[in-house]
């Protein structure tokens, strides 16, 4: 496989909220490669989305280090965290996270307009399948059409990686298998590095790898032989 | 306390900043009711107790000699109660150490017993003896501006002769509550003396033995002010009547009553202003509150409480910002009230105060307060009512947006500034009131700050424009013309134009009025005649040019035939063209060629007056020579008026200025603070969201605070309107035949009005800011709104 995007090394998070001391992370170690399917598996609290949190720069670690691509993100002060996910990271979120005010194509050219190499809002959408919806407002779609913008618009400025959040958690196993489908397209065609964080275990299936999260730490790292395409998972 | 109850008080003090806001416009409001009110019926009812007790006369005449057996006459009148003949003349006074020459009105008092009407209220000393004719009574403000007490001198020049007068009074009078000496357009106690003198010494001195010069009649209740003022002018019109007034024409009574009447109008037009402004945020405020609050409504619903009782919650929250508003702008309103009629009671000198400060101002401020607040409430609070717990427990449907523009043309703008155009057309009447709210702080500015313009249009036409003379001389009586060589040889007299007045009495139709005609020669450079262009005006050898109230009151247009009828003199009467409208501010006036009136009065060429340029460095000399001239009656300093009214006016103008734009701060800030807060607890998610996808703190503070900047840029036009329009209404108020306002708005009040409101804003937004900038990026991905 190829170099490593991210490096994480003995990566450490405490909140402090008053008295209460919470370790949401304690020492996590793990490498993700350039084009990779990643499923991170766990339940509520075992740190999955906090390490995300801190891939995606949208927080700060207490210790320990992240590289991307060599480069240490726990340095960035929040301007240039700013700027790193500007360029370099696509989020899909659980509850969509549309601006009402803007149709699918407006959604989406919200974030080419401020990309640097993006492609067209209309090409983003037909990769999720929603050509025929270009035009509609967020309260005239259905979730899973929904949550397809949000990953059209994700993914339209070409991003380096791709960080989804259970995205399929508030969706039904139909439409929630659709969405797979798009995310796993986008990264066989623009081989976008891909990190779904969900507790949904069949969804492991579809991944290249699956790190089970447990108690602030990777428990361990299932290698998938063979991935099952997306349109046979059911949950 | 009641779960209820402790949760009030928690929501109040979360949203505290926002519950200020909106208290301080509700204080403000408040603050403006109970101090104008207050201040009104204080020195209303002063002004009243005033009046009554020295028993200030209802109708005032002026003759130049009539016979004493004339108020018998007058006294038969029906509807009269009480008639009171004095002589009233000008003089000339010569005060040591003081070298600017002062004009005095000289009144006489009655040799036995008191005075009848227009009594002084004696605030020192005792009234003149008549045994002793050098005895005076001056005013209190003059008493005060040279250090003068009972047994200090001074001179005046009574009937051409120089005269030591000794005070042994200082006295007030209302009648001469607001004095103005001649020309002058705020009153300068040291230039300007009421002296009173025993009527045997100005009877002797002016030769009016068993004569009066001026009537004042006091009227029975229900009599009929026209019909009286008819009788009596007939009475005098062969004495030299020059028409009888009441007391709205009455000098002192008539700018009083305009500075009462602008209280009065300050009552009317700030609280409604203040009060609409804060029900429309409290709608804002509680709309959000409800609709965040969803899901509790539901709940408590569920759980067994009355709808009733849950929307009196929200009504408490109400009533508790209300409460707020009442109190601090009870306070602050009673205190500014205070501190506002005793400043009216020392610049109008009253010999006393009446605070008027009944509970029922305050009830009223409650009533009203508390009355705008549930209005303004009442929308959200009836949403709270009807809401079926079932549904309270769903979330509610998402708004639906429009598509307003096509795709072609929205291909140049960023998707950032669709949404605000967006988010502005799904709620257009938010959008609409909050550029209402902002717009009326910009019309309060503007309708308080536009009188420095017009007052300072005022001065430049009146002293750069018409009047551009250094001083004017009046002489006692008409002069031959020859005594303008004379004048001219004083020293330091650079320029001398001589002025002839009689007075007429004009006729167009039924209308007629008593009016001065100033007669100038043609081409004066000083004291120059313009008309309603500001083009100067040679007036034409033959013909009558009004002033434009005048011309309004008579209904006349350059052309029409007027007639003219003397009042002094041989009794003529002509009829004559309408040959130009000329400008005036101050008065009813109008205007004649001097040889035109010469020839009216079939008389040679005579004067009444000069109007003089001066060389400063010799003003002293000429002073000096001008106390000792006889025939002068009255000087007028116009530069010195002007320096006066300017100083004075400096006085006020940094005090008024911040005064109201602090009022209208209060109101700026508070709609802008509030739509902020409120949309971004709408809009929180939305914005959290952009600031993860990679947009900056800056690009995400756009999409609101962009459409408060546009919505605050939009209401200065609307601003601007309004403020002319309450401007002109405030105008048309002022308007009176003793003076005119002109309405004039310079650009630069445009601009200062704005830009205090563009501040205000500015404010607001940067304190919002600094929320969006803390907004939690990690929470917002978390939670479903």
């Amino acid at each position: 496989m190829a170099e490593p995007v991210f490096s994480v090394d003995d990566l450490t998070k405490v909140y402090r909220t008053g008295e209460v001391e919470v370790h949401a992370l304690r020492g996590v170690d793990l490498d993700i490669r350039e084009g990779e399917f990643l499923v991170l598996l766990g339940p509520s609290g075992s740190g999955k989305s906090t390490l995300l949190n801190i891939l995606g720069g949208l927080d700060h670690a207490t210790a320990g280090s992240v590289t991307f691509r060599g480069t240490e993100l726990t340095t960035f002060d929040e301007r240039a965290l700013t700027l790193y996910r500007r360029e370099n990271v696509g989020f899909v979120f659980q509850f969509y996270n549309l601006v009402p005010s803007l149709t699918a194509r407006e959604n989406v050219a919200l974030v080419t307009e401020i990309a640097v190499n993006p492609m067209r809002p209309e090409e983003a959408l037909e990769m999720v399948g929603l050509s025929d919806r270009l035009d509609h407002f967020p309260a005239q779609l259905s979730g899973g059409e929904q949550q397809r913008v949000a990953i059209a618009r994700a993914i339209a400025k070409r991003p380096e990686v791709l960080f989804c959040d259970e995205p399929t958690g508030a969706l039904d196993s139909k439409t929630g298998v659709r969405v797979l489908e798009a995310l796993v397209a986008v990264n066989a065609d623009l081989g976008t590095t891909t990190a779904v964080i969900t507790h949904n275990v069949a969804i492991g299936d579809i991944a290249h790898r699956v790190v089970h999260f447990a108690d602030g730490k990777v428990a361990r790292i299932d290698v998938n032989e063979t991935r099952r395409p997306a349109s046979e998972i059911t949950w | 306390m009641l779960s209820l109850d402790r949760k009030l008080l928690r929501d109040l003090w979360r949203l505290k900043t926002q519950v200020i806001a909106i208290a301080m416009v509700m204080a403000a409001g408040v603050a403006t009711l109970v101090l104008a009110v207050g201040a009104y019926r204080s020195l209303d009812e002063t002004r009243e107790t005033y009046y009554e007790r020295y028993r200030f006369a209802d109708i005032f005449a002026t003759a130049t000699r009539a016979p004493e057996w004339l108020a018998d006459e007058i006294a038969k009148i029906p509807g009269v109660a009480a008639v009171e003949t004095r002589i009233v003349e000008t003089a000339i006074l010569d005060i040591e150490g003081f070298s600017v020459p002062a004009t005095a009105a000289l009144v006489s008092m009655p040799e036995i017993g008191d005075q009848v009407l227009n009594r002084i209220y004696l605030r020192q000393g005792r009234t003149p003896d008549p045994a002793h004719s050098d005895e005076i009574v001056v005013n209190e403000a003059f008493a005060k501006a040279h250090g003068f007490g009972p047994g200090d001198t001074f001179h005046a020049i009574i009937d051409g002769r120089k005269r030591k007068l000794v005070i042994v009074g200082i006295a007030l009078s209302p009648e001469y509550i607001y004095a103005l000496g001649p020309w002058d357009l705020m009153p300068d106690d040291s230039r300007f003396a009421i002296g009173w003198l025993s009527r045997k010494a100005i009877e002797a001195a002016y030769d009016l033995d068993g004569a009066f010069s001026q009537v004042s009649v006091k009227l029975m209740r229900g009599a009929s002010l026209d019909d009286v003022i008819e009788r009596v002018d007939v009475l005098l019109a062969r004495y030299g009547g020059r028409g009888a007034y009441g007391r709205k024409d009455q000098q002192s009574h008539a700018f009083l009553d305009a500075e009462l009447k602008q209280l009065e109008a300050m009552a009317r037009i700030l609280p409604p202003i203040f009060l609409f402004v804060a029900a429309f945020l409290i709608n804002m405020i509680l709309s959000r509150l409800v609709a965040l609050e969803r899901e509790q409504i539901g709940l408590m619903k569920a759980l067994g409480y009355r709808s009733l009782t849950i929307g009196m919650h929200y009504m408490k929250f109400v009533a508790a910002i209300a409460l707020v508003g009442v109190v601090i702008g009870g306070i602050a309103g009673t205190w500014l009230g205070f501190g506002l009629t005793r400043l009216y009671g020392d610049f109008y000198h009253f010999p006393f105060l009446v605070f008027l400060w009944g509970a029922d101002i305050y009830g009223i401020a409650v009533f009203i307060t508390v009355g705008a607040a549930a209005l303004g409430g009442a929308r959200a609070v009836w949403s709270v009512v009807r809401l079926p717990p079932a549904v309270a427990m769903h979330a509610p449907a998402p708004p639906r947006y429009r598509r307003f523009l096509t795709n072609g043309w929205l291909r140049h703008i960023s998707q950032t500034n669709i949404m605000i155009a967006r988010h502005i057309l799904r709620w257009p009447v938010r959008a609409g009131l909050t550029v209402f709210g902002i717009s009326l702080s910009v019309a309060v500015l503007l309708a308080s700050l536009f009188s420095f313009d017009s007052i300072e249009f005022m001065i430049d036409f009146t002293y750069f424009q018409a009047d551009r003379q250094d001083a004017t001389l009046e002489f006692t009586q008409e002069r031959p013309v020859g005594v303008i060589s004379d004048v001219e040889r004083l020293p330091g007299v650079l320029a001398a134009e001589p002025v002839r007045t009689v007075a007429v009495k004009v006729r167009y139709g039924h209308v007629e009025r008593r009016v001065p005609v100033i007669g100038k020669p043609a081409g004066t450079d000083l004291s120059r005649v313009l008309d309603t262009d500001f083009r100067p005006v040679t007036l034409p050898e033959t013909g009558f040019a009004p002033s434009d109230a005048l011309a309004e009151i008579l209904g006349v247009r350059v052309g029409d035939i007027v007639e003219i009828e003397t009042l002094q003199g041989r009794k003529r009467i002509v009829e004559m063209p309408v040959t130009a409208i000329i400008q005036g501010y101050l008065g009813l006036l109008s205007f004649m060629d001097i040889e035109a009136v010469n020839r009216l009065m079939r008389e040679g060429p005579m004067v009444t007056g000069v109007h003089l340029a001066i060389d400063e460095a010799e003003a002293d000399a000429l002073f000096a020579e001008v106390k000792d001239m006889p025939m002068v009656g009255s000087i007028a300093l116009q530069k010195k008026s002007l320096e006066k009214f300017r100083q004075t006016l400096a006085e006020n103008i940094s005090v008024m200025i911040s005064v109201y734009a602090g009022l209208a701060m209060v109101i700026a800030f508070g709609v802008v603070y509030n739509s902020a807060r409120i949309q971004l607890s709408e809009r929180g998610r939305e914005l959290a969201s952009l600031r993860v996808l990679g947009f900056t703190r800056g690009e995400v503070s756009w999409i609101l605070l962009g459409e408060l900047a546009v919505l605050t840029l939009a209401s200065l036009p609307l601003g601007w309107a309004i403020g002319y329009g309450v401007a002109w209404v405030t105008v048309q108020g002022l308007q009176s035949e003793l003076y005119r306002v002109p309405l004039v708005i310079d650009r630069q009040t445009y601009a200062v009005s704005s830009l205090v409101v563009l501040g205000a804003a500015a404010i607001s937004a940067l304190i919002v800011r600094r929320r969006i900038d803390r907004l939690d990026l990690i929470e917002v991905l978390k939670t479903r709104e």
